[in-house]
């Protein structure tokens, strides 16, 4: 698939976003006055730069609102309402925490369990594509869950986000590994595309001399060429580095910050990968993936 | 409405004939030229006649070559469109409500002006039957020629879609694949048509009738004797000699 972007940015701005604002409902990094200003603000900043960030995706984006009538079969309308429902639920408790320099513990963990709803729906995107054996599968959920809660910690300064941050590091790696036999576990080959079995089929000429919408969006062959070395560096960067430098540096605003920017590098290469390393069950037909 | 309507009695689609087609993408410049100036926004080219010409269609002939078990290799021209799938992956993704699958007769269609053009639908078709125009921002996809099947301001004849009308070999069929003695249905159950990745279980509307199995030369050419020279005199020596070292 090709790894526009806009949805890298999208996915990964959003999930770190609602993370964060998850930890604060969930009254686990309690702070009022200007504390609670800068930690909600940024929860709202990252989410609000992910939602705008997705509909540069879009052909028609004057339409955007229509994304919301769909939400009894739409994975991505559902993505629309809980992001909208998980911010606006929220707003009282950051206004109170600011403002009133009270905490809702209620209301905040309802806010709360929306944020990682709405992370879950986010990923449910990419999970229920049948087409793209590398994401139909329950490890893009707990991925996009793990990125969420292991960001939010560190953007939280949790005392054990360097623990999570390790356990993240070492599910992505899982996710790589268990990802690649997939399209071929699942049997999809040119013979059942074309139903010409029974021997063997190979692609002859494609349709056209040149590229067009669906080789462009659906088959991204350039870049997995370093995808080795690529997925290292995100594990280091995402999960081993930021555990690194919270565990050895003083705790501190220093500290989260440096550790939040190597998080969010790595996390950026990770989903860079997520979308470059997926094949879509198309590109058979081409004879390419 | 993206929720898909119970499955329909009247299941139109097309029916290709493996064995027949040559090639020749009429079907593709016909789809092109009707669906160009029709039924939504017109399909775009970009860099028509640049270095890198790229565009919008709603059907595309592939070619694969096949070697049959034991056999020689053939060529099979392969066009692909829309499906019609019944459990159409492509409508319940659409977050709008643009993509459904009409109650009636199972064709599956694009309301542009409510496409916000996010791509998903074409992301979640295994065929890749389903194409973002470059130039309306809108999901473009083969309507079945709605707007000619059921003209009534077009001669009968023509009231078939373009590609099935303008295939010079026939190799095109349309009709009614959920009734039984349809002619259409008829010959899927006479060639064994077949359905595309069906483990997508997307269940397909349009079949496709495989190659015919190719006759097979006897192994011995009549020629054959003819060519078996044996030299004599000084060249049977000099190609006893050349064979000895
Ligand atoms: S072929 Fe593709 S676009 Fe057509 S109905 Fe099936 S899934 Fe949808
Ligand atoms: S591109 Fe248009 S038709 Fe396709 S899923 Fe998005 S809104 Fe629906
Ligand atoms: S039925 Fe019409 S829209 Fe579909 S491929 Fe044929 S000509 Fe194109």
């Amino acid at each position: 698939m090709h790894p526009a972007p806009s949805v890298i940015i999208f996915s990964v701005l959003t999930g770190l976003g609602f993370g964060l604002l998850a930890m604060l409902g969930f009254g686990l990094a309690p702070a009022t006055g200007w504390a609670a200003v800068v930690t909600y603000g940024a929860g709202y900043a990252l989410a609000t730069a992910g939602l705008m960030a997705s509909t540069f995706h879009l052909g028609n984006p004057q339409r955007a609102l229509r994304a919301f009538t769909q939400w009894r079969t739409s994975w991505l309308s559902r993505e629309a309402w809980a992001s909208v429902a998980a911010m606006m639920l929220m707003a009282p408790v950051a206004a109170s925490a600011v403002f009133a320099g009270r905490l809702m513990p209620v209301l905040g963990a309802l806010a709360a369990v929306l944020c990682l709803v709405t992370v879950v729906t986010t990923s449910m995107i990419y999970t229920q594509l049948k087409t793209v054996p590398r994401w139909n599968h329950w490890t893009t959920p707990a991925l996009f869950l793990g990125h969420a809660i292991a960001g939010g910690a560190l953007l939280a300064g949790l005392g054990n986000a360097p623990v999570l941050l390790l356990l993240l590091g070492l599910f992505l790696a899982l996710t790589f590994r268990t990802g690649d036999g997939r399209f071929a576990d699942r049997g999809h080959t040119l013979a059942t595309a074309t139903g010409l079995g029974g021997g063997s089929v190979r692609s002859f000429a494609p349709p056209h001399t040149g590229s067009n919408y669906l080789m462009r969006e659906m088959i991204f062959v350039v870049g997995r060429k370093h995808a080795v070395k690529l997925r290292t560096l995100s594990i280091l960067l995402v999960s081993v580095l930021p555990a690194l430098v919270l565990l050895v540096l003083p705790a501190g605003l220093i500290a989260t910050l440096l550790a939040a920017v190597l998080h969010l590098i790595g996390a950026f290469i990770g989903r860079w990968l997520f979308f470059a390393e997926a094949e879509h069950v198309v590109g058979l037909y081409y004879g390419l993936r | 409405m993206t929720s898909l309507p119970p499955p329909s009695d009247k299941k139109l689609g097309l029916v290709i004939d493996l064995d027949i087609c040559v090639g020749c993408h009429a079907c593709v410049t016909a789809c092109k030229g009707w669906n160009d100036q029709g039924y939504g926004a017109p399909l775009s080219d970009q860099d028509a006649w640049g270095a890198n010409p790229s565009g919008t269609f709603l059907n595309r002939v592939h070619s694969y070559e096949i070697t049959p078990e034991g056999g020689v290799p053939q060529l099979v021209h392969f066009p692909k469109s829309c499906l019609h799938c019944e459990d159409a992956p492509c409508v319940t993704v659409c977050p709008t409500g643009a993509s459904y699958k009409r109650a009636e007769d199972g064709i599956v269609l694009v309301n542009e002006s409510a496409c916000i053009g996010c791509g998903l639908c074409a992301w979640a078709c295994p065929y890749g039957a389903r194409e973002l125009d470059q130039a309306a921002g809108v999901m473009k996809k083969c309507t079945l020629c709605v707007d000619r099947i059921y003209n009534e301001n077009l001669p009968e004849v023509d009231r078939t879609p373009a590609c099935v009308r303008t295939c010079p070999t026939g190799a095109r069929h349309f009709g009614d694949l959920g009734d039984p003695d349809s002619a259409v249905s008829k010959l899927v159950a006479e060639r064994g048509g077949m359905e595309l990745m069906p483990e997508q279980g997307t269940k397909p509307v349009n079949r496709y009738l495989p190659p015919r199995a190719k006759d097979r030369l006897e192994e011995t050419a009549p020629l054959a004797p003819l060519l078996d020279i044996q030299a004599t005199g000084f060249a049977g020596w000099l190609d006893r000699l050349l064979d000895r070292i």
